[in-house]
């Protein structure tokens, strides 16, 4: 049950003389919902892409999907999805193109896409609009569309870049029954969000200042143990102390 | 006479309606809050009501003023702080105040004792390049421009997206601190939480203005019973909730999962059919305005 997804050690990133993430160390279990909170500078891009394999730690050692961050980025990418807010689809290709791209980028076979696809779409209701430009689409709809899109190639870990912000209540509350569906069958989501609404859906949120992780439990017992009334509360406690500077 | 007022405001872009007859009225003094998603048709009203744009049908005023045969005389009176970033990165940060202020025919020094508890935040950084300044700080620095000719009336579109919580409830203080000075101000947030910082606000979507009131005003119009549940399993939990009666809607928030029932609901009953959930929580909540939100929404 308690099967380990993402581990990390000691992490860190230090650019020049400017230690951007300083030694942090958690884990992540399969199926979890992981909330991962920072302020504006905090170092969270920055660790992230470390576990995406984008970016190799100066110290520290970790493993996502099985597979080692210093040694094996390339291994990575492929048994994870990504999905940011601001870059996610292609405006100018219709659903359908979109999704056959990104499965062709993650090398599945064009019989495994296209059932695949078929069967994403379904789940969502678009299959009849498979054809229609992503450009043309609402907001809630492409968020909808690239949660799909980012799960394609059936990764272990999809890491959620701030997902759900700006969009309507009700397309939102959609886009988290998809993220517990996910979850349910085994898929580990990884969230960034600095939007503490967002973060009471996570099964654990950890808090980075200052380049390091000041707090990791449920959001409940976060709660409990700022006695605070709301996430937001908690993260205002601890993010005050702050002494970076935004970036 | 009110400070804004809005009829029958609508706008299209060729076949999209961003703005669909929405009305509503903005007393003088009053901090004000426009509540939607991204495309619900807030940053074209915010054109509309600051002379950027001309209405399809319908009329708005600002301070009594016609927005479309007045513009002239509303533009020397307003304060406008768009959604996007819009002051000079390649000016300092001195400069782009000064520029500002030369463009409405003030000087820093008169205007100085309005703008200081929020430009003395980036005083220090006065020769930095606009461009180069953090998010928070060109936040600050954007309202300080909008504020440099002493406006009656503030415009603020979306000023807290993509900003942190801290700086978030620091720029929320700021507008309780000109609201003071009684400055009227008009602030538009995606972010249902923020609406408890306003003295009313409107809840937009899709072009219409689904309610106007107080926050508590809001909460106070949804009447159905609304449960909060909660369990460890959270996506059974969802679909079984669903399929009980006295159930109308089920669905996620945050921890737990809010319910909307009927009066064919009983929390006898429903603990009950749901026993297989051996951890289940139920308590009766208070709605909130994202509550309201989707109720309206589903109408």
């Amino acid at each position: 049950m308690n099967e380990t997804v993402i581990s990390v050690r000691n992490l860190t990133k230090c650019f020049g003389s400017f230690t951007a993430v300083n030694g942090i160390s958690f884990d992540v279990h399969k199926g979890e919902i992981f909330g991962f909170l920072g302020a504006n500078g905090a170092g969270k891009t920055t660790a992230m892409r470390m576990l995406c394999g984008l970016s190799y730690p100066t110290r520290g050692s970790g493993t996502v999907a099985g597979f080692d961050i210093t040694r094996e980025g390339e291994q990575i990418k492929r048994h994870i999805g990504y999905m940011s807010q601001r870059f996610s689809l292609y405006n100018d290709l219709t659903i359908w193109e979109n999704m056959q791209l990104f499965a062709g980028i993650y090398g599945l076979t064009k019989k495994d896409t296209d059932e695949r696809a078929k069967v994403l779409l379904e789940r969502l209701d678009f299959f009849s609009e498979r054809n229609t430009l992503v450009g043309s689409l609402p907001l809630g709809w492409k968020q909808k569309l690239a949660f799909a899109i980012a799960t394609i190639h059936r990764p272990d870990v999809v890491f959620l870049d701030e997902p759900t912000g700006g969009v309507d209540p009700m397309t939102r509350r959609q886009f988290w029954e998809l993220i517990y569906e996910a979850a349910e069958s085994g898929t580990t989501i990884f969230v960034t969000t600095h939007y503490m609404d967002e973060a009471e859906y996570c099964s654990r949120v950890s808090i980075m200042v200052d380049g390091e992780v000041r707090a990791l439990d449920t959001p409940t017992r976060l709660k409990e143990q700022f006695a605070a009334e709301s996430m937001d509360e908690v993260f205002r406690t601890l993010a005050r102390g702050a002494k970076r500077e935004e970036q | 006479m009110h400070a804004i007022e809005v009829e029958n405001l609508s706008k299209s872009y060729g076949k999209v309606k961003a703005l669909d007859a929405a009305s509503f009225a903005v007393r003088n003094g009053e901090l004000f809050g426009l509540i939607g998603p991204d495309g619900a048709g807030k940053s074209t009203l915010f054109r509309l009501l600051t002379t950027l744009l001309t209405p399809e049908s319908g009329k708005a005023t600002v301070n009594g003023l016609d927005t479309v045969k007045d513009y002239i005389a509303i533009r020397s009176r307003i304060g406008y702080m768009p959604g996007k970033f819009s002051l000079y990165p390649d000016l300092t940060v001195e400069e782009n105040l000064e520029f500002f202020a030369a463009l409405f025919g003030v000087t820093l020094e008169e205007s100085y004792d309005l703008i200081e508890p929020i430009y003395k935040q980036i005083e220090p950084f006065k020769e930095r390049a606009a461009g180069k300044l953090s998010g928070g700080m060109k936040q600050k620095l954007a309202l300080s421009c909008a504020l440099i000719h002493r406006p009656g009336i503030l415009f603020l579109d979306e000023p807290t997206t993509g900003v942190d919580a801290v700086s978030r409830s620091e720029f929320w203080d700021m507008l309780s601190g000109l609201k003071e000075r009684g400055i009227t101000i008009l602030v538009s947030t995606p972010y249902m939480d923020e609406a408890s910082r306003c003295d009313r606000i409107a809840l937009i979507n899709e072009g219409h203005i689904l309610g106007v009131d107080t926050p508590q005003g809001i909460v106070d119009g949804f009447r159905s019973p609304l449960y909060s549940i909660r369990s460890r399993h959270v996506f059974a939990l969802l679909n079984a909730a669903r399929q009980q009666e006295g159930v109308l809607e089920c669905y996620p928030f945050g921890e737990s999962h809010h319910m909307i029932t009927d009066s064919a609901f009983t929390k006898e009953r429903f603990m009950k059919a749901m026993s297989g959930f051996k951890d289940l929580e139920v308590k009766e909540i208070e709605p909130t305005i994202e509550d309201m939100f989707i109720k309206l929404m589903k109408r």
